[in-house]
């Protein structure tokens, strides 16, 4: 086991190198920032000073172990156009991001799982019809779509709901929150709804199909006979054994919804990460984009891996095969 | 059709299924629609001489200067939205299947060498397909487009990078399986270069999986190339796809002129929920497990 786990170390230690020498480069490709960071008319001498500053005369090998350098040290480098230390400003979005990608996990499990549970427990009724072909519309329809039509329906068309921003917040140990204000509710609402869609038609498949799955083993029948009620079957029984695939599908999926958010945010103009990274390629701030996907490509790594080690624990023939 | 060939039977099969033949005719009316846009549609909605910068943001149905009718209104610069829908759906139809198509071969070819050649070159490669799965698509496709810029090739590179990994991994299952068959031992015992091997007796063989994958992912790439145009990084203004049609028209939404995003967008689901349901058809009648 202990040789299984330095081998996975190591492998995701060599692709976080590669990760970062191709980011480094690609991002390197995008645009002069020089040309965003001071204005055309300054003196010859100013931006002379300025590029040595940010290092950008120097060669792009020296440029990249610099780079290097800084981040085993924790440093992301400034923000070009806010001007502060990246990794402040992007620790400053998270929260939102959080809040939103958490409301939105929630929100499919409580509303998907009893539907998906309904659909496996009576395949054949009309309401199961319903709930599965919403589910082919959540999966298909693109994410920005749902969100431009919720805007349209709620925020203009009965003016119920906010359009965009996050609204009233309360700030609990330093971190502003909106789902502690009735307002910051209202907000987060439908940005919730809009990026849960997706999860949601997911949940609904998995429940459904795990419930059909169980409802024909013997351990429905002999519940059945011992003379416990069917909404006690389904709690006790089926809940708890279509819980671990669910769980399991929404820890990998945490990543993906983080990646979804980026729509969402920009739609509802929610103030986190995902906006930065779209705000950020528009104004080619460099060090925001460069520290983002390494923060992504990083908590990627940091779940495959563990993936990779729940799995060897679970299967010991994984871990005796050299891989 | 013959009812004797596969092809006969499978489209027979096929048939039977009401939701999927009326979403294929769909499809094949949305492709003719897009394919005749330059011919058909009422207006050139790029040719600036024909506009009207009188008729902007008139709501449907609203008649214009010169007796011309605006079936579904028109956007900010007094372009027809029915024309301009119609061009959308043809660049975004040509973006899906030129990026579904490059994906396949790419992909396939990837996948069945591969399993081919086995080894360490199979392993490295396929841990490296893994682990591009483990990655959202979409994350991919829109570093890839900020970073290469705006334009058609561009962000058909950027879609065939995030998707070409899927038809590896399909192609990579069904050739293994096929690998070990005794028809390609017989081949492999011939003269017959290992390429041809590959592409004339395996690939072959592991279409029918295959060509589920794709059906799905020519919706996905219209998709992300509609999701990437909206968020301003997929094609230019120049270039309108059904994404930046819609993208013009969401700065208007919030003052209720709701038709500039809203047709365009209902061109983009219908098509791409009728190339799902298509798709969903087809691979539960290649399902084994599903057979009667």
């Amino acid at each position: 086991m202990l040789g299984f786990l330095i081998q996975r170390l190591i492998q995701a230690a060599v692709v976080m190198m590669l990760i970062s020498a191709l980011v480094f480069i690609g991002v390197f490709a995008v645009g002069n920032p020089i040309d965003v960071l001071i204005s055309p008319d300054v003196t010859q001498q100013i931006r002379l000073d300025t590029i040595a500053a940010y290092g950008f005369d120097k060669p792009l090998w020296e440029q990249y172990l610099n780079f290097l350098d800084r981040l085993v040290h924790g440093n992301f480098g400034r923000s070009f156009v806010f001007n502060m230390p990246v990794l402040q400003l992007i620790l400053s979005r998270l929260p939102a991001t959080l809040e939103l990608t958490v409301a939105a996990v929630v929100g499919a499990m409580v509303i998907g799982i009893p539907l998906g549970m309904y659909a496996g427990y009576r395949p054949d009724s009309p309401v199961t019809k319903t709930i599965m072909g919403l589910s082919i519309l959540g999966f298909s329809v693109p994410t920005f779509w749902i969100g431009l039509v919720l805007i349209m329906t709620f925020a203009v068309h009965l003016g119920v709901l906010p359009a965009g921003g996050r609204g009233d917040t309360v700030a609990v140990l330093g971190v502003e929150w909106s789902f502690l204000t009735l307002n910051g509710l209202s907000h987060l609402f439908l940005p919730a709804l809009n990026l849960s869609l997706f999860k949601l038609a997911m949940m609904i498949r998995l429940a459904r199909a795990g419930t059909r799955e169980i409802m024909l083993t013997d351990t429905i029948k002999f519940a059945r006979a011992t003379g416990q009620s069917e909404w006690t079957i389904l709690r006790r029984h089926v809940l708890r054994q279509i819980a671990i695939p669910i769980v399991t599908v929404l820890g990998l999926e945490f990543g993906s919804t983080l990646a979804f958010a980026v729509v969402t945010e920009t739609i509802f103009s929610w103030p986190g990460v995902g906006k930065l990274i779209i705000d950020s390629i528009q104004s080619l701030d460099r060090p925001v984009m460069v520290a983002y996907l390494m923060l992504v490509a990083f908590l990627f790594i940091v779940i495959n891996f563990l993936v990779d080690i729940a799995y060897a624990a679970l299967d010991p023939r994984l871990r005796t095969r050299r891989a | 059709m013959d009812k004797a060939t596969p092809l006969g039977r499978f489209w027979a099969e096929f048939r039977e299924s009401h939701i999927a033949t009326a979403a294929l005719a769909l499809i094949l009316a949305v492709g003719t629609l897009a394919l005749l846009a330059p011919w058909i549609a009422p207006q050139n909605p790029y040719d600036i001489g024909t506009l009207v910068l009188m008729d902007a943001r008139r709501p449907p149905g609203h008649v214009g200067a010169n007796g011309f009718v605006y079936w579904l209104g028109t956007d900010a610069q007094g372009r027809d939205l029915l024309s301009a829908t119609m061009y959308g759906l043809r660049i975004s139809v040509q973006i899906g299947v030129a990026a579904g198509f490059i994906a396949f071969v790419v992909g396939a070819t990837l996948g069945a060498t591969a399993a081919f050649v086995g080894g360490r070159i199979e392993m490295l490669v396929m841990r490296f397909i893994d682990l591009q799965l483990s990655f959202p698509a979409i994350l991919l496709a829109l570093v890839l487009s900020a970073l290469l810029g705006q334009g058609k090739t561009q962000i058909v590179i950027a879609l065939v990078t995030a998707q070409y990994a899927y038809f590896a991994r399909t192609a990579h299952g069904a050739a293994s399986a096929e690998r070990a068959k005794d028809y390609v031992e017989a081949a492999l015992s011939t003269p017959l270069p290992a390429s041809r091997v590959i592409f004339r007796h395996i690939l072959p063989n592991c279409l029918p999986p295959l060509i589920v994958v794709a059906t799905v992912q020519v919706a996905n790439s219209i998709a992300l190339e509609a999701t990437l145009s909206f968020l301003g990084l997929g094609l230019p203004v120049t270039e309108p796809s059904l994404g930046t049609l819609i993208a013009n028209g969401f700065q208007y939404m919030l003052s209720g002129r709701y038709w500039i995003s809203i047709y365009p967008g209902i061109a983009l689901i219908v098509l791409i929920v009728a190339i799902n349901l298509v798709g969903d058809q087809i691979r539960d009648q290649l399902n084994p497990r599903l057979k009667r």
